[in-house]
């Protein structure tokens, strides 16, 4: 047996569930799961790794779309999978589509925003697409499949 | 016949010219689909499947 040098996979699914704090955790009512949402963010705007919450700075505005977009269902909880005695991967995707059905966004956008409503809404990730506009029409995101490899949200070692 | 939802109300499909269009990169795979009336864009639709994820790596360090 040998002991080897390693970020704990079970703490990266962990992360994801907020049951380590090293700092001032926020006050939780209940365990539960908290809310996410998806909010849309025109080509002119500077949404990046930067972000630290949800803001109408250059989020899209038009009919049919409501300011902080729509919510994002994680149907399924995070998991945490070790491929290797010192890698493995925590990762989480919305369980759904996120769609924006009956809107007019005429004004070129090109990111969404996903993040926590329930904790002051604090950015959890930006994923960007080619620049759409919608007349009249729906607007959906489809989501990756749920994989070690492809999951939309993913905390790896290796 | 189907009515497609268009800046001038529910109009049947056969009024209208259909476009349709695809991108499919390493980032996404999007299909989209517009209907014109007279030269105007009356309907635009977008369906974007995300293909990249966002990932994050993290190390314990070494104490030497």
């Amino acid at each position: 047996m040998a002991n080897t040098q390693a970020m704990t996979t079970s703490f990266m699914g962990e992360l994801m569930t907020a049951t380590h704090n090293f700092g001032t955790a926020p006050v939780r009512a209940t365990g539960a799961t908290d809310a996410f949402k998806a909010a849309l963010y025109l080509t002119s705007a500077t949404m990046n790794a930067s972000s630290t919450a949800y803001t109408v700075t250059g989020e899209v505005s038009g009919t049919g779309y409501s300011a902080g977009g729509v919510a994002v269902t994680f149907g399924t909880p995070p998991t945490a999978t070790n491929s290797s005695v010192t890698a493995g991967v925590a990762f989480v995707t919305p369980s759904a589509s996120i769609t924006y059905t009956t809107v007019t966004l005429a004004t070129a956008f090109d990111a969404v925003l996903i993040y926590n409503s329930t904790q002051s809404n604090k950015a959890v990730s930006v994923h960007t697409f080619g620049s759409q506009t919608i007349t009249a029409g729906t607007f959906t995101l489809t989501m990756p499949s749920n994989t070690t490899s492809t999951a939309l949200i993913r905390l790896a070692t290796t | 016949m189907a009515l497609v939802t268009t800046t001038k109300g529910e109009m049947d499909d056969s009024l209208l010219e259909k476009k349709e269009g695809f991108v499919d990169n390493d980032n996404e795979s999007t299909t989209w689909v517009e209907y014109w009336l007279d030269g105007e864009l009356v309907h635009r639709s977008a369906h974007v499947a995300l293909k990249k994820n966002v990932s994050s790596a993290v190390e314990a360090a070494s104490f030497n």
